[in-house]
This record gives structure tokens, sequence and C-alpha cells, in this order.
């Protein structure tokens, strides 16, 4: 078989893998078992993706890939070839926030500011998605994003302020 | 995590030639489960088979089925039109498992082969027959609370710990894999392999074979159905108990009914007995009980555990009167 597949990146070594990071291609050198949170981290030096678990149980982590929010812990980097990646670095507009982090602001959502990164790109994914519009349905939306400075109710605010604002 | 070789597979056929050319080599679809056990150390492939850009993901009714592709995403296929208006139980197990991010990754494929959360099998210092087998099993004297108690042997009483394939029982899916011979199609009860002294047979699945689809048939009682989830917090948790259940009514009686638990089981629980009590039957409460008691017959909980016995008995009498319609 694999002597008249096509060439396949293959292989234990580090082979190149481009992709767009925050708008711009990006090519880096990456061995199988990195995940997508530590090339961003790591190699990208975008470090306000967050390790909180590294077990897909804390949102810390969480990034838009092609525009879906996914978590990059749970991921390996290899299999993102070709994609679009948001991380929380490429929502403001330049000194311009990001309505969603200006919500966040105005609404004092986060205290220590760890899992702010991945809450904030989670609420841009949940308002994008306009299925969940009550406070009762935002706080099931939000499900996978933990707080353990419990900034939840400011957090809800926040997504409803820039719901009512489109 | 161990380093391992990445092969990107570009059809059914390829992937399934570069798993069967190296032992323990691994499909990577969602990567959800994979990563997460391949990390704890759990799961150690020499190889990780990328099939996550082939052309299977597609939801699609011809006549009386709908068959969805294995690569599917969750949140795909619970927000599908087919799959809410004709399954709603489906739509429900998938919204009500993970999170927003994990049901973006996860696959249909995937989460059928997703593993047991059991932390004896989780944790590679303790003794476990699923990971290890002939190894032993320290969860039977253990903190067993979320263990199994229906389907259990001396050697397992890992829980099964999916939603979707729960839904998938009452359902009565069909899981259709690729081999060597083609295509072959195994129905979802044929699917799940009771642990007995072999634990680490989950399913029905053989080595280099290739799940491509799952398929549900367009029927009057599917599309009256539910899925009933009871957790230990409101959201991204996992079931204690769940219940799926299908019916259809007829005259002010329950003509057909469909039964499946999850939480409880070792397997998808499907619960023939408590379905032959509910047919004929009037939707009441008291049928409802009987049902319950039914489905549960036979449970053998463990030291922490038993709670499930009247937990799961008392789902199903909620769920059925959810799916009946009203308090019945």
């Amino acid at each position: 078989m694999r002597t008249t597949d096509p060439p396949l990146p293959s292989g234990r070594s580090a082979v190149p893998l481009t992709f767009r990071l925050n708008g711009r291609e990006q090519t880096f050198t990456v061995e199988p078992q990195v995940t997508l949170l530590d090339l961003l981290r790591d190699r990208a030096g975008l470090s306000g993706t967050k390790k909180g678990c590294d077990r897909g149980q804390c949102g810390a982590c969480t990034v838009l890939v092609n525009g879906r929010r996914t978590l990059s812990c749970l991921a390996l980097a290899l299999p993102h070839a070709g994609d679009e990646i948001t991380t929380i670095e490429g929502l403001a507009d330049g000194d311009e926030l990001h309505a969603v982090q200006a919500a966040f602001v105005e609404h004092d959502a986060f205290q220590c500011g760890f899992c702010t990164p991945g809450q904030i790109l989670s609420a841009v994914a949940v308002i994008a998605e306009d299925r969940a519009h009550t406070p009762a349905e935002i706080r099931e939306a939000m499900s996978g994003n933990l707080c353990r400075c419990g900034a939840y109710p400011n957090i809800v605010a926040a997504i409803s302020a820039v719901q009512g604002a489109r | 995590m161990r380093a391992f070789e990445y092969v990107v597979a570009d059809s059914p056929a390829a992937a399934r030639a570069l798993v069967r050319e190296v032992d323990g080599a691994r499909f990577y679809a969602g990567g959800t489960t994979l990563i997460d056990l391949m990390k704890s150390d759990v799961e150690r492939p020499r190889r990780v088979v990328d099939i996550s850009r082939l052309p299977l993901t597609s939801v699609e009714r011809r006549g009386g089925v709908v068959r969805i592709g294995a690569l599917a995403r969750n949140s795909d296929v619970a927000y599908d039109a087919l799959i809410a208006e004709h399954f709603p139980a489906l739509s429900e197990a998938l919204l009500s498992g993970a999170s927003g991010q994990i049901r973006n990754a996860a696959t249909v494929g995937g989460n059928l082969l997703q593993r047991t959360r059991c932390t004896y099998f989780r944790e590679t210092r303790w003794r476990c027959n699923k990971r290890e087998p002939g190894s032993g099993c320290d969860a039977l004297d253990g903190f067993n609370r979320s263990h199994a108690v229906l389907g259990t042997s001396g050697a397992c009483i890992a829980t099964y710990p999916g939603d979707m394939a729960v839904a998938l029982a009452a359902l009565s899916a069909r899981v259709v894999v690729e081999g060597d011979g083609g295509e072959r199609t195994i129905a979802l009860d044929d699917f799940y392999v009771l642990p007995g002294e072999r634990p680490d047979r989950e399913t029905a699945v053989a080595p280099g074979e290739l799940i491509t689809a799952v398929e549900l048939d367009v029927l009057r009682l599917h599309a009256r159905s539910r899925y009933l989830k009871v957790r230990d917090r409101a959201s991204f948790e996992f079931a204690l108990v769940s219940v799926a259940c299908a019916v259809a009514l007829d005259g002010g009686r329950i003509a057909q009914a469909r039964l499946a638990l999850g939480g409880v089981g070792t397997v998808p629980w499907r619960a023939r007995d408590a379905e032959s009590v509910l047919a004929g039957a009037a939707p009441d409460d008291a049928a409802f009980r009987r049902a319950a008691a039914a489905a549960l017959e036979g449970a053998q909980p463990r030291e922490h555990n038993g709670f499930k016995v009247e937990l799961a008995q008392r789902a199903v009498v909620r769920a059925l009167r959810g799916v009946c319609g009203g308090a019945a």
C-alpha cells in the first residue's frame, strides 16, 4: 500500500505545518506529538491561550478553528494544516478591543483572568452560533469553560450585552 | 505524550491498510478521547492514522433510512434538521454530552468507540483488566460510585460512559463498518460486547475495520423519542443514569416502546423486558413503574453505587411520562 500511495506527511520526526494564524499564513516545524495548544504557546509564542487542565475539562485552551470553538489541548497540531486558527491575540483590531473583550471589561467578567481568553473565544462562538439567548441557555452553552473565581454571572451579563447590541 | 508516527490517509481503504501495517496503530478523527488517553499513557499507539479529512461527514436521507457519516461532528449531527425532526432523542443525547467545544471536535465514529471513565482504567498505577488483561480490577472493592450495576462481570464493572450510543440503542441504529470484504452492518445491540473475562474487547469491530456510517430508520416510533440525563452537575458531566425512550401511541395505549439506559451498564443497556411490559399498556405511572422495575431486574450494585438502582427506575418513569406527553 505504501509504495503505491502518494507521498504523505509521515514519520516520527518534525515536519513542516502551514496554517493561517490570526489572519496570517505561518509555517512551523512540528513533531507528531505536539498538540495545537503547545504549538501556539511554545512555537508561535502566543501565550494568551492558556494551559489549564490539559485534559479537556476546563476550557482555558479554547481557540477558534475555521470559526468553530474547539479545545487546543485535545488536538494534535499536524491535522490542522490549511486551517484558520484564531486565538485571543487575533481578536482585537489594533488597539480597538473586540466587542466581547470590551464587554468583559465593562461587566467585570473576570477576576484572576486565567480562564478569560478561553471564555472570550467561547463567547465569540456562542454569539455567532446564535442558539443561546436566555441566561440559562448562555450558561449551558458556556458550560465547557470553568472559572474558579466564579465570575459566571458577569460573564453571562457580558455575553447578553453583546447580543443585545447586535 | 510518547512519540509516534503520524500518517494521513486519503481514502478509507488507505486508512485501513495504514492501521493494519503497525501493531497498536490508531485512527485519529476528532482526537478528544485518544489524545486524552495518550497523555495519561493509557493509549500508546506507535502510529496515528489521521482520517479527519476523509469525506464521511454528511447526513443524508435515502428513502426510509437516514445515514450519518462516521466523521460527522457531534454538534453538526445534533443540530441537523433531519435528526432533530425524526430522531429527537439523538439530538438531545448529543447536546447533553461534553461541551460545545468538544462536540465541535468529536465525531460519530469516535464517539461510538469512547472509552470508559473508570478511574482505575484511566490511572495506570491501578490494576485494570480492561487496560491490562489478567491484571485484576481495583474498582471491584474500590470507590465504585460511578460504576455499572448491569452487565458486569468479576473482571470488570466499568460503566459505558457515552450518551449518543444510548439513544442509538433505543432507536435500533445500525453501525456500518468497512473491511477487506467490503461493508458490513452491525446492529447497535450487537456492536458493544459485555466484558465477561475479556473487558479489553469492547466492540464487534474487527482489527483493521473502519466505521464509516450509522444508519437509522425513519419511523413514527423514532420521531416520538426523548433522552433524559441525570448527573452530579447541570452540564458538562457524565451521566449517573440516563434514559433514552421511544413510543408509538395508538388509541390511548402504547403500541410499541423502546428503552435504553446509560450510566448503569457496562454497555449501552437496551431494556427489552421493559419494552415488553410497555407494549399494549396504558401510558400511566403504574405501567411506567412496572417497566422501570423490569429494566433494573438483575442489577448487581457494589459498595457505593446502589443508589443507581432506585435513581435509574425513577428516571425511567420520568422519561416515559415525558415521551408519552404530559403527566399521563
